[in-house]
């Protein structure tokens, strides 16, 4: 369990990360997943980036109703209230559930989400958000659509030569109800099966099921869901043959209590 | 007795003197120790459980540092046989030669001066092999027509062993009966450290020197001098710092053997260091039992009968020393369990598969008899009508039967089992679990009743005949010129607390602070013969051990101290670390004694023990048939009947271990195989695919439970002395991994019984409870 070897590079501005990138590299986060990857073996790359000590990775920006998130920012960050607000609580009760503190104090959100695997938590709660991840490239910045990011299984809408910069929320009125539920049996398993739901008065629920076998399930428009669980959960399930039954189980339970907790009003969780 | 009565002496909660080194960090293991010019060894191992190898294309440009089994000239297998009648020993190869028999199988020894570098020579190197057949059940392992793991065997099995008694007629006269098939799966045992061997060669002693991983070093010394060719004074092992055992390391490995022929071949210090994934993945795994029991009982519960069909999952190899056998056959001797139960057939097996071998994990079979014998008297009650407490109080042997000689010539020591299950009862709020149980709430209780032996000794080992028999246990007690003394025992402590309970028994004999005592062990040179630490030995055995040496020891302190007092040795006794007159007089301290003994020997008297004060004493209790400790444990749960998952919300274990030497390190000792036995009951799983891979590589897929997995868990003490050890005490180490699956399955069906649903295989994972709730519906 030692990684193969590889050149290791820092870069020190954006311009020379993008190069980086251009040139083939692996951009490296946090670590926390590609670091046992590496280990493993599973991935084998000639160079490594090491995005950590570029200018403004991570760090909060608020401007007008946006927040923006750079991408570096920790999950301990988010946990410990660096976004203001109504956003700021609801991110923090997503935060505070991944793995271990060890693993949050390194762990960024724009390296998980990047990452896209299937059962991380910020790829399963992000889509239901009305926002937008940052991706600069050599022509600059590009804003794509959280509920398209990830198209599949380690599989993002970024291009090659491109970067995920930041992640960009809008700040949510106090009445914004949230249910959020994922099943895993102790810290730092992976989701077996993890669903949001997420109320922004004014506008049409949203909600995400995710720990599937691909990528996360948006559901821009959650009204039903919202309204009547149980059949809802039901007739979603419905649209995903294949999953094993007590996976399949799981995830209308999933969707039934994440609904059932925004229904409640549930404050953060 | 008060804290101030007891002091330090046997019954003391002391604080362990070695956890400062380990709170601090300043423990030191295999991995901390580097040598100079030492190379580090990466395995090329199998990638397939059945094949035959046909050839290795070493690295490239690197042939000289790859070695296959061709490099190994004068390099024996592992033979590890066994004298019960029909066992077949497995020849298991250091390096794979013709055959590859189950994942992991080392190939190939890839040496470089970093483990990464190591690795890289591994992936460089390109194997050649046929794939064959798996064997990838037991089940079917010995079905006609399957492969066969040893082609020159007639079928997949090691062994195979019989207790008839004709039980057809019971089923005319009994009121219930039931029959249960039960699974346990195959299990990791996950010490926090891993295996891990340096060796090196002393060419001015003309020693191989072998710093390894282990629970038991002076066996290691004799499975290498077999399979080296060496005598065994050429080879000193030394165990340092072992982050836990559990039975992992009570093994000659294979990487041992080519380390340390490599070593003598190279001249150069060899190091390999197992990683989690080659734990996970390619060693020894445990546990793997399948049982169909069927059990009779009369309308009040009363046995009538239990008929008992065994498989254990042995995997490819009969592992050395402990073979391939112990864990089956021990199924058959200690079926009965706490009970007096009446008849008894059971027929095991021992299959032979194409899976890593196992090896003997705390609790060994009893974690999987005790589940099945359980979970089957609870389906008996349930049948019955009756409550669990009732089936097991209408069974359990009693106070007064005690010693109590059971029909497979078990002989149970003392204790009143009864006694425990009623504590256990009358500290669960059964009023609370049926209330919100009314309220709706899924709610379980479970019971689980054991019993342990421990410290079996040479009249049981020598019917076994595997590679050694434990005999007398052996200690040395020595002063040093200053009065500290040194106490050298052969057992090794990974965990145990050993350096402070052999601490406590010195104090207990020869009154010195225990902090005057240092506990020498883990190393072949230094210390006695001791077949090792495991099965739940090291209390009776090295306690007793220690013991007489100390009372050897203080007899030639005593005359040494009566001629300096110039009083006849009858007038004086030995008593708070100094030797005094009877009369209350003066007295001599074993400081002084010591320091007459080494120093000033111009004082000594005419005809001393020329011995001096280094004496080695021997110990063995008598019978030596092995004390039997014994618990109730008893648990609450709840279940999300949406998601599976079980909750457990309160434990509760009764225990007797006999006179307690140190109570904190048995709560630790328990409470530790608590959490492995939480981790069979409900989390730990190596599945295998239908051609031999194993399926789980992290620890995010082989679940063991956390600290934030662990219930609260109350434990009471009983202290039902063994009448036939040294203080009393009974060995207890493995108990707390022994219960758990079968008291929490038990409160799983308990609470799942309105739905008519019933778990049969373990771990209770929320996926076996959905599929057993999903299983009831639909019938």
């Amino acid at each position: 369990m030692k990684p193969a070897p590889f050149a290791y590079a820092r870069p020190a501005d954006w311009p020379a990360a993008l190069a980086l990138l251009g040139s083939g590299a692996r951009p490296v986060a946090g670590g926390q997943s590609i670091g046992p990857m590496l280990n493993l073996r599973m991935a084998q790359p000639g160079l490594v980036a090491d995005l950590r000590h570029l200018p403004e990775f991570g760090g909060i920006a608020v401007q007008g109703g946006t927040c923006r998130i750079g991408a570096g920012t920790t999950h301990a960050a988010i946990e410990d209230g660096a976004v203001p607000g109504r956003l700021g609580a609801i991110l923090a009760g997503v935060a505070r559930r991944i793995a271990y503190r060890p693993v949050r104090n390194r762990g960024t959100i724009g390296g998980s989400l990047a990452h896209a695997d299937p059962a991380a938590d910020w790829v399963a709660v992000l889509p239901a958000f009305p926002g937008h991840a940052v991706a600069l490239g050599p022509a600059g910045e590009r804003r794509i659509p959280l509920a398209g990011f990830v198209t599949g299984i380690f599989e993002t809408a970024l291009r090659p030569e491109e970067v995920l910069r930041a992640i960009e929320l809008p700040l949510l009125p106090p009445e914004t109800r949230w249910g959020h539920w994922k099943f895993c049996r102790k810290p730092g398993e992976f989701s077996k099966a993890t669903a949001c739901l997420l109320a922004i008065p004014g506008q049409a629920p949203r909600a995400v099921l995710a720990a599937l076998d691909g990528p996360p399930l948006p559901i821009p428009d959650a009204t039903a869901l919202l309204a009547a669980p149980e059949a809802e959960a039901d007739r979603l399930l419905a649209t995903l043959p294949g999953l094993e039954p007590w996976r399949a189980a799981l995830a209308r339970t999933a969707l039934r209590r994440a609904a059932g907790m925004a229904a409640a009003g549930m404050p953060t969780a | 007795m008060s804290p101030e009565a007891i002091g330090e002496g046997v019954g003391a909660s002391l604080r362990r003197k070695e956890d400062a080194r380990f709170l601090l960090g300043r423990g030191r293991y295999v991995g901390d120790i580097r040598a100079a010019g030492m190379l580090e060894v990466a395995f090329l191992r199998s990638p397939v459980a059945h094949a035959r190898l046909l050839g290795v294309q070493k690295a490239e440009g690197a042939e000289s540092r790859v070695f296959t089994a061709a490099d190994l000239a004068g390099v024996g297998t592992i033979r590890a046989p066994s004298a019960l009648p029909g066992f077949r020993v497995s020849e298991q190869p250091v390096l794979a030669t013709g055959k590859l028999r189950h994942v992991g199988e080392p190939i190939a020894a890839c040496l470089a001066p970093s483990r990464a570098a190591a690795e890289d020579l591994a992936a460089a190197c390109i194997l050649d092999y046929e794939a064959l057949p798996v064997v990838a059940d037991m089940l079917t392992a010995r079905a006609p027509g399957a492969p066969l793991v040893h082609e020159h065997w007639p079928d997949n099995a090691f062994l195979e062993t019989f207790r008839d008694e004709d039980l057809s007629e019971l089923d005319s006269i009994a009121a219930a009966k039931v029959t249960r098939r039960l699974r346990t799966a195959r299990q990791c045992m996950v010490p926090m450290e891993g295996r891990g061997v340096l060796a090196e060669w002393d060419p001015r002693l003309e020693q191989l020197i072998v710093t390894t991983s282990t629970q038991q070093p002076h066996v290691i010394r004799t499975g290498l001098s077999e399979v080296l060719g060496l005598d065994e004074g050429q080879i000193r092992v030394v165990a340092p710092d072992v982050g836990g055992g559990f039975g992992y390391k009570g093994i000659l490995s294979p990487e041992e053997v080519v380390c340390c022929h490599l070593a003598m071949r190279l001249g150069r210090p060899v190091r390999w260091i197992e990683d989690r994934l080659e734990h996970l993945s390619a060693n020894a795994n445990c546990r793997e039992h399948h049982y169909t029991v069927t059990a009779w009982a009369d309308a009040g519960g009363r046995l009538l009968g239990v008929d008992v069909d065994a498989t254990v999952d042995s995997g490819a190899y009969s592992l050395y020393p402990f073979s391939a056998c112990l864990e089956s056959a021990q199924v058959g001797s200690i079926f009965p369990g706490p009970y007096t139960l009446p008849r008894f057939r059971c027929r095991t097996v021992s299959a032979c598969t194409n899976k890593p071998p196992i090896l003997p994990y705390r609790g060994v079979a009893r974690t999987g008899v005790c589940y099945a014998l359980e979970t089957t008297l609870d389906a008996l009650a349930r049948q019955l009508g009756i409550t669990p407490a009732a089936i097991r109080l209408a069974n359990l042997v009693p106070p007064e039967a005690m010693p109590y000689r059971n029909l497979v010539g078990k002989v149970f020591d003392s204790g009143d089992y009864p006694q425990a299950l009623r504590r256990a009862l009358a500290a669960i709020d059964h009023d609370r679990i049926a209330a919100r149980r009314a309220a709706g709430e899924c709610i379980g209780f479970g019971l689980a009743v054991f019993c342990e032996q421990g410290a079996h000794g040479t009249s049981v080992y020598h019917g076994w005949g595997i590679p050694f028999v434990p005999g007398y246990e052996q200690a040395t007690a020595r002063f040093t010129p200053d009065g500290v003394l040194e106490i050298r025992t052969g057992l090794q402590s990974h965990g145990q607390g050993m350096e402070t309970t052999f601490a406590q028994v010195a104090h207990e004999v020869l009154g010195l602070p225990t902090a005057r005592v240092r506990v020498v062990h883990g190393d072949t040179a230094l210390t006695p013969y001791s077949t090792g630490t495991w099965g739940s030995r090291a209390a009776v055995m090295g306690g007793g051990a220690v013991a007489e040496a100390c009372r050897l020891l203080g007899e030639r302190a005593l005359a040494i101290g009566a001629s300096l007092l110039q009083a006849e040795p009858g007038a004086v006794e030995l008593s708070g670390g100094a030797v005094r007159r009877r009369d209350g007089g003066a007295a001599v301290t074993l400081e002084e004694i010591a320091r007459t003994w080494y120093r000033r020997p111009q004082n000594l008297p005419r005809g001393v023990d020329t011995g001096g004060l280094e004496v080695t004493g021997g110990y063995r209790p008598d019978p030596d048939t092995g004390t039997h400790s014994y618990a109730c444990h008893a648990v609450t749960l709840r279940i999300d009947t949406e998601t599976g998952e079980v909750v457990l919300e309160d434990y509760l274990i009764v225990e007797d271990g006999g006179v307690l030497l140190n109570p904190m390190i048995v709560d630790g000792q328990v409470l530790g195989g608590l959490a492995q036995g939480i981790g069979t009951a409900l989390y730990e799983e190596m599945p295998f695919d239908e051609a031999g891979q194993p399926l789980a590589g992290t620890l995010a897929d082989y679940l063991i439970p956390g600290t934030a997995e662990l219930p609260e868990v109350r434990i009471d003490h009983m202290e039902t002395p063994s009448p036939w050890t040294r203080f009393g005490q009974k060995g207890l180490g493995e108990s707390g991994a022994i219960g758990p699956p079968a008291a929490i399955v038990n409160a799983i069906n308990d609470a799942l019984a309105p739905f008519g649903a019933e778990v049969l295989d373990l771990p209770a994972s929320p996926a076996r409870v959905l599929a057993a709730l999903e299983a009831a519906r639909a019938r």
